[in-house]
């Protein structure tokens, strides 16, 4: 069996009698004998170092690896620079826990510290934290920080990822809050339905849309920002962070609350995680915002110094009053997102955005080329969209499988959700096309 | 030392793309960003080099003791980072099909299924992230659970005034009332407390067993039936699983779910604060509103599928949790197997009471009887003595390279310091901080102002929170 114990039998022996033990079992006689297991776990024997890793490996395998990506939908394949995992794989950062000692956590405060000027800096708000799991709970975790004693109703708008309003309706079932969906009209937010909604309900507390939305589009946020500030509420704005390098911040659109999902900024698509939830907010609701902030301060010598700040918010203070639960933070991802934009820094962003977008619409000139119809898009998009599929989602997929090739993602009613990214080549976005036109031939005949 | 804004020069970048290889397209001026973020401008040298720097400025499991009460520091086995790095792992979509990642799926399934017979659960969700994500599923099940039965007078949740913080803010974040319940003079649940605190309105207990204090609580099978006959439900706080391994399991007394963190009991890093994971387990009648999506067998057999729990609750999360965090988890519970797993519990208590003993001389323990895999010591006789309080203990042991243990919790106990020293400390470290911990204990008698200026040998002395409270500065502003 494997083992991870130093201690030898002799010293564990010699351990319980300066402890005052006969033995383990006389140890743990302060465990009511009726509640003791009786018998040995029923799991397999401990395996060695190179037999775990080989069952590992074999798991591995069995998992399909895609030569092309073209499928987004809130988990984004993007080129991840060498340092980055070089850097998140130093012991120290590894294996710390939440700085709680700020006098040997300065290396673990000044990178989140860094990690939240970089997120104020591509949204444009004042002040963000590095606590939440992903950026479907940042999204559900901003409706509480909106909610009081007259506001009360959170909206959310039609066009956003149904993972993400999923999440959203489970915390909201938590706390009792009522979910309300705002409608959408060709791939964007129904702007009248939304005024009428607002109008309607003096407890409006916020709403929430993302842009680039499920569909890929961009949404027109300004005008939201202004129908939802007339009526008291606060705008959510939900966001990829690889597209805020070429759009326009949160900040300047209005929001008062910017979130996402981090995972573009240097994961990996790794199944779904981990992942890093983004949520920055202005000034006058920093003290609302949850999780863990660092702040900058000064030791009794002068020296410049990190800590956790803003404690009265969190729950080991508050209890039951706190604004969150949230105890711990996503460090490791977010360092990862760091190292990820120290490594592209100001340019190489723009770059990966720029390419990201071109590569999309290159992709869907192509497809449209090849046959197909571009559907839920009045606007203009970021790197996904969508189109009809005439020879049958599964049928497209099964042909693209065959060739390496993961496709777009299947939604109702035959209509395909496609993503490319700058790692996509192409040649690999001509060879999807070639696909679905020799499949619309095949229709034909 | 400088960061990471005030270095390098503008111009400086890395070379990771390639042209690009399709005609460029503009964002169209309405959505257009006109001014470029203020991001660092580094050559690749200048940020590793950063990063180092930072990294030395970190203490982590790899660098010395860190007996940090209830967060199970526990080594971090270097084959779960070669297993999580794997390509198949990494590289796989959460959105392919089923059939296309068999192996993700069979580690999902082969974690669970290990969870649940060490927790004497039956079915588990990897979907949550952290201890307080898992508490929060967890008490959705119950929330569910009542819904679902038009039980909606159930609105309380009772939690000992020992539990951690998450606990009430949990229950809170689930539209539940929280009643905290006095400990007993032994640090355990009051049972007459707990008697007069259940009825009609309570909707479940949030527990941890071994308890905050570090004790194991003797009336466990009392607490869980006073619950279960009031109507409510009960939920275990895993936090503390390290100590119980092999040796009980929350679903034989009494529990109904549970959270496990994979990040503390299964050696998965830490990483600084996250990301752990949280997943929850619970009894077969709950099982139905699990979140999220369930992993079961294929009918054929042959593989498994993504299901919805008939009346699940929904999601806590956009995908399957944290699977990378998953996989190292299992690639250690695979190592230490049927012996391993009880071997690693036995060992995580023997060196808590080993260091409870040896402390017990000069330090008051909280409690003074057998502890689990955690002991409370309460300093306030010597702040009594000397002025010199848990704060200036711990800052005064990062001057020897050791972690300090939690301080000032639980809060019933008012100067405490928490010790967990974990299974994979050799005994000559424990002797170490036995030791640092007397010298500490006797500087507090010859010179306390000492202790009150530690540390002192470390990169800053004591940070100024209160300024940095007054004053938030949150993010660095370029001139």
């Amino acid at each position: 069996m494997g083992s991870f114990v130093p201690n030898t039998k002799e010293e564990r022996e010699q351990m319980l009698r300066e402890a005052g033990y006969k033995s383990f079992d006389d140890m743990f006689s302060v465990i009511p004998e009726e509640v003791r297991l009786k018998k040995p776990l029923d799991l397999p024997s401990g395996l060695s170092e190179m037999e775990a890793l080989k069952v590992m490996e074999d798991l591995a395998a069995e998992n399909k690896v895609y030569r092309e990506i073209f499928r987004g939908a809130g988990s984004y394949d993007h080129y991840i620079p060498a340092i980055v995992k070089s850097v998140t794989s130093k012991e120290e950062f590894l294996t710390a826990y939440t700085p709680y000692q700020a006098e040997i956590s300065q290396g673990i405060l000044q990178s989140i510290f860094e990690f939240q000027t970089m997120v104020c800096e591509l949204t444009g708000m004042d002040v963000a934290n590095a606590s939440h799991y992903d950026g479907a709970t940042a999204a559900a975790e901003s409706i509480p920080m909106c909610r009081d004693r007259k506001h009360k109703t959170a909206y959310v708008s039609a066009t956003t990822d149904p993972k993400v309003l999923e999440v959203m309706g489970t915390y909201c079932f938590g706390s009792n809050t009522k979910l309300v969906t705002v409608g959408e009209a060709d791939g964007l937010t129904d702007m009248e339905d939304l005024k009428k909604l607002l109008e309607e309900d003096p407890e409006a507390a916020c709403f929430y849309v993302e842009s680039p939305n499920y569909y890929g589009n961009l949404e027109d946020v300004e005008a939201m920002a202004e129908i939802v500030h007339a009526q008291g509420a606060k705008l959510v704005l939900g966001i990829d962070p690889i597209a805020q390098a070429v759009i326009k911040t949160p900040r300047e659109l209005g929001a008062d609350i910017a979130v996402g999902d981090g995972q573009p900024l240097g994961m990996p698509i790794a199944f779904g995680g981990p992942y890093v939830g983004i949520m920055a907010t202005t000034t006058d609701m920093m003290r609302k915002l949850p999780g863990r902030i660092v702040g900058e301060t000064k030791d009794h010598d002068g020296n410049r110094a990190y800590v956790l700040t803003l404690q009265a918010r969190e729950q080991h203070i508050r209890r039951e009053k706190a604004s969150s639960n949230i105890c711990s933070n996503q460090d490791l991802c977010a360092l990862t997102a760091s190292v990820y934009m120290a490594a592209m820094g100001p340019d190489g962003m723009k770059e990966v955005a720029e390419q990201t977008m071109a590569k999309a619409h290159f992709l869907r000139d192509e497809l449209v080329k090849a046959g197909l119809t571009q559907k839920n898009c009045k606007g203009e998009f970021f790197n996904e969209f969508v189109t009809d599929c005439p020879m049958g989602a599964e049928a497209l997929m099964a042909a693209l499988d065959e060739k390496g090739i993961l496709g777009g993602l299947p939604l109702d009613g035959d209509t395909i959700l496609w993503c490319a990214t700058e790692v996509n080549s192409r040649s690999a976005m001509e060879e999807v096309a070639d696909t679905v036109q020799s499949l619309m031939k095949g229709k034909e005949a | 030392m400088e960061l990471i804004f005030e270095i390098g020069s503008k111009g400086r970048h890395l070379s990771l793309l390639p042209q690009c290889d399709v005609p460029k397209v503009e964002v169209p001026e309405k959505f257009r960003r006109t001014q470029a973020p203020h991001l660092p401008e580094l050559s690749e040298n200048e940020i590793s080099r950063h990063y180092t720097k930072l990294a030395g400025r970190t203490h982590g499991v790899n660098d010395g003791f860190y007996p940090l009460g209830s967060c199970t520091m526990k080594y971090n086995p270097k084959v779960n980072e070669e297993a999580a790095a794997l390509r198949g792992f990494n590289r796989i979509h959460p959105l392919q099909d089923p059939s296309t990642v068999k192996g993700a799926l069979k580690v999902m399934k082969m974690a669970e299924d290990a969870l649940c017979e060490i927790t004497g659960m039956d079915a588990f969700t990897m979907q949550p992230s952290a201890g307080a994500h898992g508490e929060f599923t967890g008490l959705l099940l119950i929330k569910a659970y009542h819904t679902e039965r038009g039980d909606e007078a159930r609105t309380k949740i009772i939690v000992p005034d020992s539990a951690h913080g998450t606990n009430p803010a949990s229950a809170a974040m689930c539209g539940y009332q929280v009643v905290s319940i006095p400990s007993g003079p032994d640090g355990c649940v009051d049972l007459d407390a707990l008697r007069a605190a259940v009825g009609p309105d309570t909707a479940g207990l949030m527990l941890t067993n071994p308890n905050t204090v570090g004790l194991f609580d003797k009336n466990i099978l009392d607490i869980t039936k006073i619950v279960h006959e009031a109507g409510g439900l009960c939920y275990y706080d895993g936090a503390n699983l390290n100590a119980v391994m092999g040796i009980v399991r929350p679903g034989d007394m009494g529990f109904d779910c549970i959270h496990s963190n994979l990040h503390k009991t299964f050696s998965t890093p830490h990483g600084g604060g996250g990301p752990g994971a949280g997943p929850v387990g619970c009894k077969k009648f709950l099982a139905k509103y699990l979140p999220g999506l369930c992993i079961e067998e294929t009918a054929d057999g042959k593989g498994f599928e993504m299901v919805k729990a008939p009346q699940s609750m929904g999601s806590v999360k956009a995908f399957n949790g944290n699977f990378l965090v998953v996989v190292r988890a299992l690639t250690y519970i695979l190592m230490m197997g049927r012996e391993g797993i009880p071997e690693a519990s036995s060992n995580a208590v023997l060196n808590a009471n080993y260091m409870r003993v040896k402390l017990s001389d000069d330090f008051k323990m909280a409690y003074d009887t057998t502890c689990m895999h955690e002991f409370v010591m309460d300093l306030a006789p010597l702040v009594k003595e000397t002025g010199v309080n848990a704060l200036d203990v711990a800052k005064g042991m990062l001057d020897y390279g050791i972690h300090p243990p939690t301080m000032y919790f639980p809060l019933i106990v008012h100067e405490a310091l928490m010790v967990e020293p974990t299974e994979t400390e050799p005994k000559e470290v424990l002797d170490q901080c036995i030791d640092v911990l007397h010298e500490i204990y006797d500087m507090a008698h010859t010179d306390p102002d000492y202790l009150h200026g530690a540390p002192h040998d470390t990169v800053i002395g004591r940070p100024d929170e209160v300024e940095a409270a007054r004053h938030p500065i949150v993010r660095y502003v370029w001139e």
